[in-house]
């Protein structure tokens, strides 16, 4: 590491800095191949981590003996003058549960939506980050025939801020998928599109979202049995723009 | 809650049976003490703050304090990587036995300064307040605790372990 940055990073990938560091970590990360690549390396290492760290789950028996003890444990309460109170502390347990079980729920989605940030990522970062090189939807939708037991519409962009650069196969999950590849404004995007099966629901929420974490702003959703999902470090209204298109294309 | 509990609970002891020794009494000591947290504050942070303290209070617990030669309380920053192997080359390399190999290997106060960041994504201010530490020496630490993993990473790449 040849610069002062490299003491940030941490932060950086804990999402701890504050806006105007954010910003301006950013503007350095675009400029210093060194940092970048360290803090790819910093946020695959974060990814790992969280992937192998859930590893252990309680016996259902468990679970259950836990209740039962939490339940004979409470039970003297209810004789008591204490009912109320133990009223509230079975609430806020049967809401602990609930609020875990959701808060998880939330978390296994947000690890699949890095996961793809990440993919997104490495392919910028490859020398050849696509397998078709073109501009021309005609050419680069025809190139997957074959290639994916589905098949999608591309918008077309010749009057949009947006330019096709290309497209390649991608594997998420075990399934085969199409990332396209697009440019705005020198900032580039990277639009997936999957099978949508029920091993990758967790990547949606249910209706078209548009997140921003990391800097990457990210849209998903689904649409006509296929699985969205478009993330870039360009602004949310592009990464929104682009989404607009893709529904357009899917819907014509 | 309860599933991350355990899993927390058994990275911690590394073991199933005082794994869920461990879980048990922390939902008895939160059920006990549920007065004593305050409404508004964090709710995770409290119920890991138990789990944590129970632990160290066990007799494995005791043990990873009286074998753990850490000088937890270094607040200095830690430079940055400046190890011979790229770690993009490193994670090239490392699959996720070999991660979890060198999770498994770290000192305890570094392993749970690590998966409570990365693992159940807390910020640095909840892992402060379940650890009982500056937000400073928090992130001292975890960065004292990545380097520690990287180097493990890299011995483990070079074979020698």
């Amino acid at each position: 590491m040849s610069c002062d940055w490299g003491a940030k990073l941490d932060r950086y990938v804990d999402t701890e800095l504050s806006g105007s560091e954010l910003t301006e970590m950013e503007v350095h990360l675009r400029a210093c191949p060194a940092c970048a690549a360290d803090a790819l390396s910093r946020l695959q290492m974060k990814r790992m981590t969280q992937a192998v760290g859930r590893r252990f789950s309680p016996r259902p028996e468990f679970r259950l003996k836990i209740e039962q003890s939490v339940g004979a444990a409470q039970r003297p309460w209810w004789a008591g003058r204490w009912a109320a109170g133990f009223a509230a502390a079975a609430a806020a347990l049967v809401l602990m549960l609930i609020s875990a079980a959701l808060w998880l729920q939330y978390s296994r989605g947000e690890q699949a939506l890095g996961e793809l940030a990440d993919l997104h990522v490495s392919t910028l970062a490859s020398a050849n980050p696509v397998d078709v090189v073109s501009s021309d939807r005609h050419t680069v939708k025809p190139w997957f025939q074959g290639k994916l037991p589905f098949t999608f519409n591309l918008p077309e962009v010749q009057n949009s801020p947006f330019k096709l650069i290309g497209g390649r196969l991608t594997y998420f999950q075990q399934s085969p998928g199409a990332q396209l590849l697009f440019e705005v404004r020198k900032h580039r995007i990277s639009a997936f599109i999957f099978q949508n099966r029920a091993e990758l629901n967790r990547l949606n929420s249910g209706s078209s979202s548009l997140r921003r974490k990391l800097a990457f702003s990210s849209e998903t959703w689904t649409e006509g049995g296929l699985l969205y999902f478009v993330v870039g470090d360009a602004s949310p209204s592009d990464v929104y723009d682009l989404s607009e298109l893709l529904k357009s294309a899917a819907r014509s | 809650m309860f599933a991350s509990l355990y899993n927390f609970a058994h990275w911690l002891t590394e073991n199933r049976e005082e794994a869920e020794d461990l879980v048990q009494e922390t939902y008895l000591k939160a059920l006990k003490g549920f007065g004593s947290f305050q409404q508004g504050t964090n709710l995770r942070a409290w119920m890991y703050r138990i789990l944590r303290n129970t632990f160290l209070t066990s007799r494995t617990g005791l043990s990873v304090k009286m074998t753990d030669p850490l000088d937890l309380e270094d607040d200095r920053a830690v430079l940055p990587v400046t190890s011979d192997t790229p770690e993009s080359v490193l994670l090239a390399r490392a699959d996720q036995q070999v991660v979890q190999d060198a999770l498994e290997r770290l000192p305890v106060p570094f392993r749970e300064v690590i998966l409570l960041c990365d693992m159940e994504e807390m910020s640095y201010q909840e892992i402060a307040e379940t650890l009982g530490i500056p937000i400073g020496t928090v992130m001292s630490r975890l960065s004292r605790a990545r380097k520690s993993m990287r180097e493990l990473l890299a011995a483990r790449v070079h074979g020698a372990f």
